[in-house]
């Protein structure tokens, strides 16, 4: 049971350390580089657009997109890791 | 065939689609009512919940509002988006794997409480209504335009179609008509916005048409030539923001954290098979979803030049005949001020009071003469945000079809939301309220029947509120999200993330955050309306995203509460352990 309970927390700090790294990035490009940083990202040009309203209107959406997804693949090989993922219920 | 026949066709046609399914996929259970068996697909239910998610706001109002702000409206497509991150990552995962039917269902028993339960379940019914009403005048507006006939019996007719398959199908019949819904709604979204880039830069792909060049021999870009333009009409430029840092920073915040806890988005992820489907899911749904938010900005700029060139200068009697259509439903107006029978365009409200009030006469060049006062500024028209999108396909000149189809995606927004709204209010009363509340001794037969009578319920209140709006919906619906993310976001995050948050905790930081946001809204929207401006504001925070310190003051004040009252029960804290792990999930389950 205890190492049962270790593992788990181990599974867990895996997860929160993956949180924070794509947290970090959702902040950056969204309000980061569409916001606060945008005024001055605007003096760079972009397939024709002002760089900071290019972030805010469409690359911070392309953005969150890869980061779902990048979530989503890296957390199976998480949960495969630490033997907690939902594969295996079906065996 | 005429544009006309064509819209009856296009959306007749739609709701035989969407009855048919309805019929298709009846529900014969409460887990199917709830959540649809739990068996859905994660690209189905990820196409559903964009269906689900994008509402008449987004399809109709969203592209409009930015036409006419220009930078300022990145706060909606940021916020928008970006909630679906904090979805993914945060609370849809944890949610499924709790594997029950309603999110005031994970906050009762998270905080083992019933107060809990209905504090969270009075949180789902405001933001829920307050939501609902809005997509029925988007139906309404949809209807009285395209077919013709009365807003009432436009949204009766709409009404009706959603009572069928919300009723009968519950979340499975919502969950398939919905996929049919984006279908169209997509469709008729990017057919238009292909064209018009086509038309203006030469680019058939919008998203990048918009910073393309214009094929004018102008040399300069779609946004560069919009600049010039609306600063010669005394605008400001569309590329420059106006509103302050910390105000678009507050409001994109709150608009992101309140997608996140917004009830009807939660409860789509209660239907997938597992806790990596959940995850899965959320991505397939946002990228269905960025689709249509990465095309409105485009649409919005090219709607806006096409506006100005259609309409500045031109005589009202070579008007073209899209500008008698929209004037007949109100939404257009036209003031001769300097009687020369030429519009002018440019800044500042034409009228006073802004909204225009229609005498019953039509004046010397056949537009409909107004009893509001003229302003000093030189511009002589009334523009409706709202029209916008609709319009865009015929201010462009494009063929019938293509307006009608249009039509048709206005009105599969419109109805896949309230669809899906319905349904959270619905179950929260029977399942929540009547069953884990009030008459815990019911069937699971008499369940279902109840949750279909609610369904009925909450269909006709809506109606009501589509045929009767009151005047402060148009106002409230964009502070659903504010209450959503100061009132239901922190509990469920806390709920997962901390085990030490306890029941005292989370009920006394719902209260406060839903409170101190409710009040600050009321207090500068209705209360005080005069002093609605920067230098009154908390910190220079607007109502509109004050959301986002009400949830601080809801982290804050749960956080201090649970430290110094007792540890919630150990049974608590498994069950905290257990979500945790995605291993073990089965699907949605009653006990």
């Amino acid at each position: 049971m205890s190492t049962n309970n270790t593992n788990n927390r181990e599974y867990w700090k895996a997860n929160l350390r993956l949180l924070a790294k794509l947290l970090t990035i959702w902040f950056i490009v969204s309000f980061g580089f569409g916001i606060m940083l945008a005024d001055w990202l605007d003096q760079f040009s972009l397939f024709g657009f002002k760089l900071g309203f290019w972030f805010a209107q469409q690359g911070a959406i392309y953005v969150f997109v890869a980061l779902i997804f990048i979530y989503a693949w890296r957390m199976k090989a998480i949960d495969r890791q630490f033997g907690v993922g939902d594969d295996e219920d079906q065996a | 065939m005429s544009t006309q026949m064509l819209t009856y066709l296009f959306v007749g046609l739609s709701f035989a689609l969407y009855i048919g399914i309805a019929i298709w996929s009846r529900a014969s259970s409460t887990k199917d009512f709830y959540v649809a068996g739990g068996g859905v697909h994660p690209v189905v239910n990820g196409m559903a919940t964009a269906a689900d998610w994008m509402s008449a706001a987004s399809f109709i109002s969203m592209a409009g509002i930015i036409s006419f702000v220009g930078r300022d409206g990145s706060v909606y497509l940021l916020g928008w988006t970006g909630g679906y991150v904090l979805l993914a990552f945060l609370l849809a995962p944890y949610l499924r794997k709790f594997g029950r039917f309603t999110v005031p269902d994970f906050i009762g028993e998270r905080y083992y409480s019933r107060a809990a339960r209905i504090v969270a379940v009075v949180c789902l019914i405001f933001v829920s209504f307050t939501y609902v009403a809005g997509q029925m005048r988007g139906v309404g507006i949809v209807f009285s335009r395209f077919l013709e006939v009365d807003v009432s019996t436009g949204v009766i007719i709409g009404m009706a179609v959603v009572f069928m398959y919300a009723v009968l199908g519950g979340m499975k019949g919502i969950t398939y008509t919905q996929v049919a819904q984006y279908c169209v709604l997509i469709f008729a979204y990017m057919v238009p916005a292909v064209f018009i880039s086509i038309m203006i830069t030469d680019n058939p792909i919008p998203q990048l048409g918009f910073g393309s060049e214009v094929n004018d021999g102008s040399g300069l870009s779609v946004l560069q030539k919009l600049d010039s333009v609306l600063l010669d009409l005394g605008f400001s430029a569309y590329t420059e923001g106006s509103k302050s840092t910390i105000d678009v920073f507050a409001i994109t915040a709150a608009l992101m954290f309140g997608t996140a806890g917004l009830p009807h988005v939660l409860v789509r992820f209660f239907t997938v098979p597992k806790v990596s489907d959940a995850r899965l899911s959320a991505g397939y749904a946002l990228a269905f979803i960025a689709i249509l938010y990465t095309t409105a900005p485009a649409v919005a700029s090219f709607a806006r030049l096409n506006l100005v060139d259609t309409v500045h200068n031109t005589p009202y009697a070579e008007a073209p005949e899209w500008f008698a259509n929209w004037e007949d439903t109100g939404l257009i107006a036209w003031q001769d001020k300097n009687n020369d029978g030429i519009m002018q365009y440019g800044a500042g409200a034409a009228l006073s009071p802004t909204k225009p009030t229609f005498t019953q006469q039509t004046g010397t060049h056949g537009q409909r003469l107004l009893e509001n006062e003229s302003t000093d500024v030189t511009n002589e028209l009334y523009i409706d945000r709202d029209i916008m999108v609709l319009a865009n396909p015929e201010i462009a000149g494009l063929p019938g079809w293509v307006i009608a189809l249009v039509a048709a995606g206005g009105v599969a927004a419109a109805l896949s939301t309230a669809a899906g709204l319905l349904l959270v209010i619905s179950s929260s009363i029977s399942h929540d309220l009547l069953k884990k509340t009030l008459l815990p001794k019911i069937t699971e037969k008499q369940e279902l029947l109840y949750a279909r009578l609610a369904a009925a319920v909450a269909v006709c209140i809506a109606g009501l509120f589509g045929i009767y709006p009151p005047a402060f919906v148009a106002q409230v619906v964009a502070f659903a999200f504010g209450l959503a993310a100061a009132s239901l976001f922190p509990a469920l995050l806390l709920g997962i993330f901390s085990k030490r948050a306890n029941k005292e905790g989370a009920i006394s930081g719902m209260l406060v955050g839903l409170i101190f946001t409710f009040t600050y809204i009321a207090y500068f929207k209705f209360v005080a309306p005069e002093l609605n401006t920067a230098e009154f504001w908390l910190w220079g925070i607007s109502p509109e995203g004050i959301g986002t310190i009400g949830m601080m003051f809801n982290f804050i004040i749960a956080i201090t509460v649970s430290r110094l009252t007792s540890k919630p029960p150990q049974s608590v804290i498994e069950l905290v352990d257990n979500i945790r792990i995605p291993s073990g999930a089965k699907a949605a389950t009653h006990h």
